[in-house]
């Protein structure tokens, strides 16, 4: 009876009750919906830099990641191949690459960029490359002089495809290499500064070109979930000679993406608290209220024999009522919204160029975590019912004559 | 055997800079079964005096004894306790719990004393019945007249079984028809239950109806008599 009670009492002043439903709605939908958005938002930026060539994990020669030149390859990869095809999960993919850097240059420009030697049916597993080309073809494994290149380059070159393309680096020999490759194909990634900076040719060609043989310059693994990077990476470490090799999960390929990771967690958290610190002046001001339109009855149940702690419970369950049913329709409210944008997502095309700053995809698609809504909700619930403690005791502590008293 | 008894009680009441002396050493001894009216102008005290009876406020000084507990000794808590299992209490303006129907108002007391849900509602639909509301258990005090809002209390006073009831005024907001009905119900109650009624009035029907009056004034009393028939 006292949860009859208490759910008849919010329904007493019900514009007062809506609301305050409607305060407790928005905060819990905006609690889901935004911090599916900022996750949603992080996860791309991981998933980006995921497929940008960097995989959940990465093999390479000792000493390649501090200096990355072509003389700490690795010289004979067949020994780390057999490894992974031996270690790996069979969902997982891996791909070799030569990878160095290189100038570009053609007849108008030249600049800066980053040749990628690939194994063109392995690389598509593993890298955003085998469904970003948008003109032309992709790479044949055995293709010379074949390149591909990003649309930005392309705009950048003022060239396209058929065009002549050379690239120049630095051979095992520490000798200037240089090879003219004709653009068979464009592509386009996510953020211009790749469609820049990489540009794919086979790997024979590449080997040729850096006179590498049989050398690689990485291997690069994707597996099938992120969180699996750390046990299979020191499964690795364990199979390979850490003298002749390293191996590097995503998380220290990309700092920068943890980071954000990290600083997403204490955003989410930080939004929970502020949107909770709005919604809770009006949990206690409503609680209040109701409390102090009701003076006489706290009275008369103190007179009928209620004991103080009866009169916080039940003003408590008032509370409870109006924060669960708040909960249950502002969850809703999130899911649905979240569902409904979870397949064309939100588009910031308009905004490309600073969310490209921020490492950002041009289209955000909200990810729900089950840790967020499970927080959103214990912070609307338990703090919710403290904020309400207190006019609670307040109505505990009216004494009996003086309240009867009250008109 | 004495259900209540106060001796000398003493209560002054501090309203800013005006201090009010409710009672001036009221002493009195009611037997079980009583049906007593408390008499007395406006401001004699009376009201003060059902208050401390029925452990709603301490006195400042005296004795006070209800069916062997010495309020005057005891905790709010103790207090809350015993209101609870021994008295039962009629206000002026009903006071009945706005949201509860009539019989979930009545069966409200027993929750409190932890009656089975089967055993309380059986009870309170005996009781409604006792006092004529037999039929109207669903209503919600603002469906229900004056007269039948107080027999709802009456029944919410008597069906926990308690040592007395105390009855603030209960015909005040009532017409005379009605209140005469409602001390029938309340004296029959105490004929067929034995519950002891403590009434604090200046309505004259009700003090017809008492058999014994107490008459205050300025905090004393002034004259206690026992009527017949």
């Amino acid at each position: 009876m006292f949860f009859q009670l208490g759910w008849r009492n919010i329904w007493r002043n019900r514009r007062r009750t809506l609301v305050i439903l409607t305060a407790v709605v928005i905060g819990v939908w905006s609690m889901i919906f935004l911090s599916s958005l900022m996750r949603g938002v992080a996860d791309q930026f991981v998933s980006n830099g995921i497929k940008t060539l960097t995989g959940h994990i990465q093999v390479h020669h000792t000493g390649y990641r501090e200096d990355p030149v072509v003389e700490n390859s690795i010289k004979n990869p067949a020994g780390v191949e057999a490894v992974l095809t031996a270690v790996l999960p069979p969902e997982a993919q891996w791909a070799p690459r030569v990878r160095v850097n290189a100038v570009a240059s053609n007849a108008r420009h030249s600049t800066g960029i980053t040749m990628v030697g690939i194994d063109p049916s392995r690389e598509a597993g593993v890298s955003f490359i085998g469904e970003a080309i948008t003109e032309g073809r992709y790479l044949k494994s055995d293709d010379p002089y074949g390149i591909v290149v990003g649309k930005a380059l392309v705009k950048k070159f003022e060239t396209k495809v058929g065009r002549k393309l050379v690239l120049m680096s630095q051979d095992t020999e520490g000798e200037t290499a240089s090879r003219a490759f004709r653009i068979v194909g464009v592509y386009r990634a996510e953020m211009q500064a790749t469609e820049k900076q990489f540009a794919f040719v086979s790997m024979p060609a590449a080997q040729q070109m850096l006179n590498l043989s049989h050398g690689i310059s990485e291997v690069a693994v994707l597996l099938a979930e992120h969180g699996q990077a750390m046990q299979v990476a020191n499964t690795l470490r364990a199979e390979l000679s850490a003298d002749e090799y390293e191996v590097n999960t995503w998380q220290e390929l990309l700092p920068m993406g943890s980071a954000i990771m990290k600083i997403y967690d204490w955003f989410i958290f930080i939004w929970f608290l502020v949107v909770f610190i709005a919604m809770g002046f009006g949990i206690v001001n409503t609680t209040l209220m109701a409390v102090f339109e009701r003076v006489r009855e706290f009275g008369l149940l103190k007179a009928l024999g209620m004991k103080p702690w009866w009169i916080v419970k039940e003003v408590l369950i008032e509370s409870f009522c109006l924060l669960i049913l708040g909960m249950v329709i502002g969850n809703a409210a999130g899911f649905v919204s979240v569902l409904a944008i979870s397949r064309t997502g939100i588009d910031l095309s308009a905004l490309a160029a600073g969310m490209e700053y921020w490492g950002m995809s041009r289209v955000i698609y909200p990810h729900i975590l089950g840790q967020d809504v499970m927080m959103a909700n214990l912070v609307v619930f338990i703090l919710g019912l403290v904020v309400s403690l207190y006019p609670a005791i307040k109505a505990s502590r009216f004494t009996p004559v003086e309240a009867l008293a009250h008109t | 055997m004495d259900i209540v008894k106060c001796t000398k009680v003493t209560k002054t009441y501090r309203q800013d800079t005006v201090v009010v002396r409710a009672l001036s050493g009221a002493s009195l001894s009611i037997q079980e079964g009583g049906f007593v009216a408390i008499a007395g102008p406006s401001g004699s005290g009376k009201t003060t005096l059902l208050n401390i009876i029925g452990g709603l406020d301490y006195a400042d000084s005296g004795r006070v004894v209800v069916d062997g507990n010495v309020l005057t000794d005891m905790s709010q808590s103790a207090l809350a306790h015993l209101r609870l299992h021994k008295v039962g209490f009629v206000f002026q303006a009903y006071n009945l719990i706005p949201v509860l129907s009539a019989l979930e108002n009545v069966e409200f007391v027993m929750l409190l004393q932890g009656v089975p849900p089967a055993e309380r509602r059986e009870r309170a639909k005996a009781i409604l019945d006792d006092v004529g509301l037999g039929g109207m258990y669903d209503r919600r005090p603002a469906e229900l007249s004056g007269g039948q809002q107080q027999r709802v209390a009456v029944a919410r006073s008597i069906v926990s079984n308690p040592s007395i009831v105390l009855a603030d005024e209960p015909t005040a907001n009532l017409d005379s028809k009605t209140g005469a009905s409602l001390l029938e119900i309340m004296q029959e109650m105490n004929e067929k239950k034995g519950v002891t009624f403590i009434f604090s009035t200046h309505d004259k029907m009700v003090m017809d109806y008492a058999r014994r009056l107490i008459y205050l004034r300025d905090g004393r009393i002034v004259e206690d008599k026992i009527r017949n028939g």
